[in-house]
């Protein structure tokens, strides 16, 4: 499971996790949740329908495939699957009661989603498991503990029934070894913040996390010493001058100035930066660090990044 | 490609109400706040309803309690006759209230006590929006009845898309007054024999795999909300209706990458498309340099020449900075030119970005400074 506030780039995460994979010759499913075809953007392919479909080959014969999980299509195919109800299934549909449910129910929804995700773990094919792992791009930090804890929230709903021993088995596997939840963040206020809450909160429900992801890292120019001069505005100017007139740059009072203040709105941004890895170190748990990628996320860019997690 | 005049804007007694939408991550809330405190300081009445604020931000507005009520901020200058006050939203709290306000009070318990209402009213995805939409009705209609305020910055939630929060009102009324709930009426009022056959399989389905208790808690609360489905609708429409008033103010609120702007875009089309006043679009976080005529690439190619001659590494470290920075100030006006060209008669504005977050008064006079200046 990969999550992480909005903005911080955890469906890219999710995606080089199963690249990474799928480079070690695993078989993997990717899947995502939101209705938001952030796989199929990222991928450059057409929308993804609510069916698995091949989009990556690794070099070690991996292989990546991508499902985009639709709650009311996951209803249908719940009940033809368990009730054989192929007719009433759609008769549930054209009165309108399969969106109602999955609308006005929440955890109801959750339940058909991650039941997806828990079929498609355990589901067999020639004998053995069909994939190898699966990655899903969850929903934002803010709604992780709910949307896992689907147990909780169905609990209220529904007190017994088939929804609810369902609900039980998914729960079960959230909880077990087989499931690690990835929080990606940026070294900000608001992401870190997020992710240290919901590190609490996926904790006291019972669920294990593998590794918090730094994303967008940058590493400064500057060492420890200069950028502790550039945020005091103490960086010698005389050593600027001399070296802006030694690459050829005329080094006028106010171009100095300039660089020098632009040194400390870097310096000040560093800092920063710091404080917030250091709230995150004090978690204690591993953390993975990612480069910024300046031009954007394409195809190659994935793979490299990919390369990153697996090293 | 006109520039956004916002002090005109905020002084301008019949702006009542402003609105700052935009894509989430951009500083909508920051920019919100920054404003209000600019109006109230130049003489407004302002209240700030604000989303879901970093927590530094809400401290600095003496948000520290999630009550749902307008509070006071301290340290504001009133010299010009303003003042402002902040709040926090709390959707279910204001559903709460919705259901507590046109209920009988035995109805609006059953209400609040059923489990659908309670998973409605805390997480269906429309709900925030909803609620804030209904909360600006009420502060609105509290304004004009004490004339406490006379001017109502609202945030919008940090809905991925723009749609939502222009939808979510609809979505929810439509819910609510849908087929299905009619369905599910049907039977306590007359006949099941006047069902049809295809509504009493999705019953017995229902039934199959949910649990009987389960459809009878979902019946239960079609019965109790049924008085309230009309009064629904009605509120949504009217706030669509204030928000289509001369008197409203829309502000995008973007950041020169390129998701941001596609949002703003399609923000800025909407809104026109929808009849709604939209009064700019504030560029934030503007990365600025005042050495514009050091390009990236000279830049680059000094700092590698000194390197190269094992010269002030120091200088290199700086010039790299500046190539980095170059960079993204030629990338972000390519960015947001290419924006104002698609949208030659919304008015914006660009605001530099800061090296460090706002998160007390000082820093939302200097925002405050930066988005007028």
């Amino acid at each position: 499971m990969v999550t992480g506030k909005g903005g911080t780039g955890k469906t890219t995460v999710a995606a080089a996790m199963a690249l990474s994979l799928a480079d070690q010759g695993k078989r993997v499913l990717l899947v995502e949740v939101e209705g938001r075809q952030g796989l199929a953007q990222l991928f450059d392919v057409p929308p993804l329908p609510y069916v698995e479909r091949k989009i990556a080959v690794g070099p070690g014969g991996g292989e990546v495939f991508a499902l985009a999980v639709d709650a009311e299509a996951a209803l249908l195919e719940y009940l033809d699957m368990f009730y054989h109800l192929g007719r009433a299934g759609k008769a549930l549909d054209k009165v309108g009661a399969v969106d109602f449910v999955t609308t006005i129910a929440p955890g109801l929804r959750d339940v058909l989603l991650t039941g997806k995700v828990y079929e498609a773990t355990r589901r067999k094919a020639h004998g053995r498991l069909a994939y190898d792992a699966v990655v899903l791009d969850a929903p934002p930090t803010g709604r992780i503990g709910p949307f896992l804890n689907v147990n909780h929230e169905v609990a209220g709903l529904a007190k017994v029934g088939p929804i609810r021993n369902q609900a039980d088995a998914i729960m079960g596997m959230l909880r077990s070894d087989v499931t690690r939840i990835h929080l990606v963040t940026l070294l900000e206020e608001m992401p870190v913040q997020e992710t240290l809450d919901a590190v609490e909160q996926l904790e006291t429900l019972d669920l294990r996390i593998g590794s918090i992801v730094v994303n967008m890292v940058r590493h400064s120019p500057l060492d420890d010493e200069s950028l502790a001069l550039a945020v005091k505005e103490k960086l010698p100017t005389a050593e600027l001058t001399k070296g802006l007139r030694a690459a050829g740059i005329s080094a006028s009072k106010q171009m100095v100035s300039t660089l020098a203040a632009e040194a400390r709105d870097h310096a000040v941004r560093i800092g920063l930066e710091r404080e917030n890895r250091d709230r995150i170190d004090a978690l204690g748990k591993e953390v993975t660090e990612l480069g910024l990628v300046p031009d954007g996320i394409d195809h190659g860019a994935l793979f490299d990044l990919a390369e990153d997690l697996r090293s | 490609m006109t520039a956004l005049d916002l002090d005109a804007l905020i002084d301008d007694p019949t702006t009542r109400i402003i609105v700052t939408c935009g894509a989430g991550g951009v500083g909508k809330t920051t920019t919100a706040a920054a404003l209000g405190l600019r109006a109230a300081e130049r003489g407004r009445k302002v209240v700030v309803l604000t989303i879901d604020p970093a927590r530094r931000l809400a401290q600095s507005l003496g948000l520290t309690e999630l009550d749902n009520t307008p509070r006071a901020v301290k340290d504001v200058d009133g010299a010009n006759g303003g003042s402002l006050d902040a709040m926090m939203l709390d959707m279910k709290r204001t559903f709460d209230e919705v259901v507590l306000a046109h209920a009988t009070p035995e109805k609006a318990e059953q209400i609040l006590a059923n489990p659908f209402y309670v998973a409605l009213s805390s997480s269906f995805a429309g709900t925030q929006e909803y609620m804030a939409m209904e909360k600006l009705g009420q502060l609105h209609k509290q304004a004009e009845k004490t004339g406490e305020w006379d001017l109502i910055v609202v945030d919008t939630p940090p809905s991925r898309s723009a749609l939502d929060f222009l939808d979510a009102p609809e979505r929810l009324a439509s819910l609510l007054e849908g087929r299905f709930l009619r369905l599910l009426l049907a039977p306590a009022r007359g006949p099941l024999r006047l069902m049809s056959a295809g509504v009493n399989l999705a019953m017995s389905v229902m039934n199959k795999v949910l649990g009987a208790q389960v459809l009878t808690d979902v019946q239960t609360f079609a019965a109790a909300f049924d008085t309230l489905f009309g009064g629904f609708r009605e509120r949504a429409e009217k706030t669509v209706a204030l928000l289509r008033e001369p008197h409203t103010a829309f502000l995008v609120v973007a950041a020169p990458q390129n998701d941001a702007l596609r949002e703003a875009s399609y923000f800025a089309d909407r809104l026109r498309e929808e009849r709604m006043p939209l009064a700019g679009v504030v560029l934030n976080r503007v990365t600025t340099t005042h050495a514009p005529d050091l390009s990236a690439e000279r830049s680059l190619a000094a700092a590698e020449k000194l390197t190269d001659s094992d010269k002030s590494a120091l200088t290199a470290a700086v010039l790299l900075l500046h190539a980095d920075r170059m960079q993204q100030v030629v990338g972000e006006a390519k960015r947001a030119d290419r924006f104002r060209r698609g949208h030659r008669s919304v008015p914006t504005v660009d605001v530099p970005a800061l090296p460090d977050d706002v998160h007390d008064l000082a820093g939302l006079r200097q925002i405050g400074d930066l988005l007028t200046a």
